[in-house]
C-alpha cells in the first residue's frame, strides 16, 4: 500500500485533537513557566512581569549546583541499578512459561499502582528500628541489635529503585521477547557458557534498547521528590524538592520556574549526549 | 570407539515421548541425514546431541567418552540452526571469529582463520560487512563457516537449507557434501527433504513417531525399505498387498506371481514396487490388467496412473520408452519378483 501525502485541510483533521491537547496541556504551561522564570519577584507577594536574569544568576551558586549535581547523580545511579537488576531478571522471565510470565507481570503492574507516598512510608517502616527488617536479622542471630536504616542515601536509593523497577522490566520485556532464543543457543554451541553468552550476545544485541531504558529511568528518577524527603536527610534532597519548596512554601515562583527550566535543559543535554555517544558507538 | 554413539536415548516432554529408545552409531567422518516428517523427534534428537536438551534417559557418547551430562559449551561442536542465528551486532568476520574469541585465541590467529574460512566459503573480502547486508545463500555460508571455525569434532545442522529457494538449495547440498568430504568431519543433518538426504548422506536415518524406522545408505533405503512408512516416505512407491492363496501360491490382486516368497509363516504382506519398475505391456500380456486414468508428461519423465481393481498404480518411464497409451485404455502390468520388495510389517 502506498501512502498519499496529505493535501487538503481535511486530511490534517485527525492531527488537530492531539495537537490541540499538546498545546493546551504542554506548550502553554511550559511557555508560561519559561516566561515566569524571567519575572521579578515581589517581596512578600507574588511576581511582576519583567525580564531579569536574577533568578538564573541566583541558581549559579555552590549550594544549588551541589543539589543539581546530587539530583543527577541519584537519577543516574537509580537508572543503572534498575537496568543492571532488570536486564537479567527480564531475560530469565522471558524464558519462563507463559503462566509464570503473567504472574510476574501482574505483580509488577500492581507495584506500579502503588502511590509514591505508600511506597515511601512502607519502606520507612521496613527500614525503621522498631518494626524494620533488622529485627528479622536479629532474630536470625545475624545482627546484635535492631537499628534504623533510614534516613540514609541507601534508603532513598532502595525506595526509588523499587519504584522504577517495574517500568524498567516493562520497557525491556518486549525487546527481550523478540530476541531470537537461538542466538544464545548458538553462542553456547560455539563454546560460550550461559553467562558469557548473556554478556557477549544478549547485552550487545540489545544495546539500543538498554540505552533507551537507561534514559527513561533516569528521567523518571529525576522527577522524584517525595521519596528523598521520606527516606533521606536534607542533603539527600533533590532539585525537585527545592523547586517545590521555593514554589509553594517560599512563594518564589520565578526562582522555582528558573530551576525547573534549568533542570529540563540539563536533562535534555544529557539525553542528547547519550544518544550521540550511542550513534558514534554504532558507527565505529 | 571413535565417533558418536547413542544408547537407548529417550526424551519426554511431560507425558509426550518425543524420542523413544533410540540407538544409533555414527562412525567418525560419516555424513548422516536424519529424515522424517515434522514432529518425528529428529530435531529433539539433534538438540540432545548438541546438549541443548537433556535426555530423560539413555546415554550419548563421543569418541568413547560419555558426554550425556557435558554442558553444550564444553562439547566442542559446531551447529548451524534453522534460523542461522547469526549475531546481528557483529560483522561477518566477527561472527566467524566468535568461537575463537570465546576460547581466547590470539587476535592474529583469529584473523588468519577467518580469512581461511572466508576463502573456503567463497566470500573472501566480506569480513567487515554487517551480516544484514548479505543474501540468503551468503548468510548460510557464514553460519557454516562459523560452526566450522574451531574444526569441531561434530558438525550439526538443523534444517540448514530450508530458508533457501529450490535452485540455491540444490547447489548448497552439493557444496555442503563436498566440504564435508574435504574436511572429513562427522556431520549430522536434520531434514524433512528426502532429496536433500539422498544427495548428501552416507547414512540416512528415517524417523517417525520418535523412533528410528531404518538407518542405512541412501540406495539401501530406496531399494530395500524396511517397512511401508520408509518405502512411502522415501521417493514415490506403489504399496500393494500380497496374499498366499489356498493352494500356497503368492498372489497380487488374485494373480499368482511365480518366484515371489513371503516371510515364513505370513499369509499376507505389503509389497513396495517403485514406479520406475512398473512395466506397462499390452493388455493380457502382463500379470495384471488395469485402466489408464491419467498421464502426466513432465518432459523428462512420464508418469502413467493405472487403476487396478480400485487401487492406483503409478508407472514412471523415460521419454525414449514412452508407453503409447491414452486415458481409458486397457493396459497390462508386468510383475517380476525382483522388483517387488516385501516389507516387514
Amino acid at each position: 500500500m502506498r501512502r498519499e501525502p496529505p493535501r487538503t485541510l481535511a486530511d490534517y483533521l485527525p492531527l488537530f485533537f492531539p495537537a490541540g491537547m499538546l498545546t493546551i496541556f504542554f506548550v502553554v504551561p511550559f511557555g508560561t513557566m519559561i516566561a515566569v522564570s524571567f519575572f521579578q519577584r515581589q517581596q512578600g507577594g507574588f511576581y511582576t512581569p519583567a525580564f531579569v536574569y536574577d533568578n538564573y544568576a541566583r541558581f549559579l551558586s555552590a549550594f544549588f549546583g551541589g543539589v543539581l549535581g546530587f539530583s543527577l547523580m541519584l537519577a543516574i545511579t537509580v537508572a543503572l541499578c534498575c537496568v543492571v537488576l532488570a536486564l537479567p531478571f527480564t531475560y530469565l522471565l522471558t524464558r519462563m512459561s507463559r503462566r509464570v510470565q503473567v504472574v510476574w507481570l501482574v505483580a509488577l503492574l500492581s507495584v506500579l499502582s502503588l502511590s509514591e507516598v505508600i511506597i515511601g512510608f512502607a519502606w520507612s517502616t521496613l527500614f525503621s528500628r522498631t518494626a524494620g527488617i533488622t529485627n528479622i536479622l536479629v532474630a536470625l542471630g545475624l545482627m546484635g541489635e535492631a537499628k534504623a536504616l533510614t534516613p540514609s542515601f541507601a534508603a532513598v536509593l532502595t525506595g526509588m529503585v523499587y519504584q522504577a523497577f517495574p517500568y524498567t522490566v516493562l520497557v525491556l520485556f518486549p525487546a527481550l521477547v523478540r530476541l531470537d532464543p537461538t542466538l544464545t543457543e548458538a553462542a553456547r554451541t560455539l563454546g560460550a557458557s550461559p553467562l558469557r553468552a548473556f554478556f557477549t550476545v544478549v547485552v550487545p544485541a540489545l544495546r539500543n534498547t538498554i540505552t533507551a531504558t537507561l534514559i527513561m529511568v533516569f528521567i523518571f528518577a529525576l522527577g522524584s521528590y517525595l521519596l528523598p524527603q521520606l527516606l533521606g536527610r536534607p542533603q539527600h534532597w533533590t532539585l525537585s524538592v527545592l523547586i517545590t519548596d521555593q514554589a509553594i512554601y517560599q512563594s518564589n515562583m520565578p526562582f522555582a520556574a528558573a530551576m525547573a527550566v534549568f533542570l529540563v535543559l540539563v536533562t535534555l543535554g544529557l539525553v542528547a549526549l547519550t544518544v550521540l555517544a550511542g550513534r558514534r558507538g554504532e558507527a565505529a | 570407539m571413535s565417533g558418536l554413539a547413542l544408547q537407548n536415548v529417550v526424551k519426554e516432554f511431560g507425558s509426550f515421548r518425543a524420542v523413544n529408545d533410540v540407538d544409533l552409531t555414527v562412525p567418525h567422518g560419516t555424513f548422516v541425514c536424519m529424515l522424517g516428517p515434522s514432529g518425528c523427534g529428529k530435531t529433539t534428537l539433534l538438540r540432545m546431541i548438541a546438549g541443548l536438551d537433556l535426555p530423560t534417559s539413555g546415554a550419548i557418547g563421543l569418541d568413547g567418552e560419555d558426554i550425556t551430562r557435558v554442558p553444550t559449551h564444553k562439547r566442542n561442536l559446531g551447529m548451524v540452526f534453522q534460523s542461522l542465528a547469526l549475531f546481528p551486532h557483529l560483522t561477518v568476520g566477527e561472527n566467524i571469529a566468535y568461537p575463537l574469541r570465546i576460547r581466547g585465541a590470539p587476535k592474529e590467529d583469529q584473523r588468519k582463520r577467518v580469512d581461511e574460512l572466508l576463502s573456503m566459503i567463497h566470500l573472501s573480502g566480506y569480513a567487515d560487512r554487517p551480516v544484514s547486508k548479505l543474501s540468503g545463500g551468503q548468510r548460510q555460508r557464514v553460519a557454516i563457516a562459523r560452526a566450522l571455525a574451531i574444526s569441531p569434532k561434530l558438525f550439526l545442522l538443523d534444517e540448514p537449507l530450508s530458508a533457501l529457494d529450490a535452485k540455491l538449495r540444490e547447489a548448497m547440498q552439493v557444496e555442503l557434501r563436498q566440504l564435508q568430504q574435504k574436511l572429513g568431519i562427522t556431520t549430522i543433518v536434520v531434514t524433512h527433504d528426502q532429496r536433500e538426504a539422498m544427495t548428501m548422506a552416507d547414512t540416512v536415518v528415517v524417523m517417525n513417531g520418535g523412533e528410528i524406522r531404518q538407518a542405512a545408505s541412501p540406495i539401501e533405503i530406496y531399494r530395500r525399505p524396511a517397512d511401508s512408512f520408509v518405502a512411502d516416505f522415501i521417493g514415490q512407491t506403489n504399496l500393494v498387498e500380497a496374499e498366499t492363496d489356498r493352494s500356497g501360491r503368492v498372489t497380487v490382486f488374485g494373480q499368482p506371481v511365480p518366484g515371489l516368497d513371503l516371510p515364513a509363516g505370513a499369509a499376507k504382506a505389503m509389497l513396495s514396487i517403485r514406479p520406475e519398475d512398473v512395466h506397462l505391456t499390452a493388455p493380457g500380456a502382463g500379470a495384471l490388467t488395469g485402466t489408464v486414468t491419467f498421464v502426466r508428461d513432465l518432459g523428462g519423465t512420464i508418469e502413467t496412473f493405472v487403476d487396478v481393481a480400485g487401487r492406483q498404480i503409478v508407472a514412471v518411464s523415460t521419454p525414449r520408452a514412452r508407453p503409447e497409451v491414452t486415458v481409458g485404455q486397457q493396459v497390462g502390468i508386468g510383475l517380476t519378483p525382483d522388483v517387488c520388495v516385501v516389507l516387514a510389517k
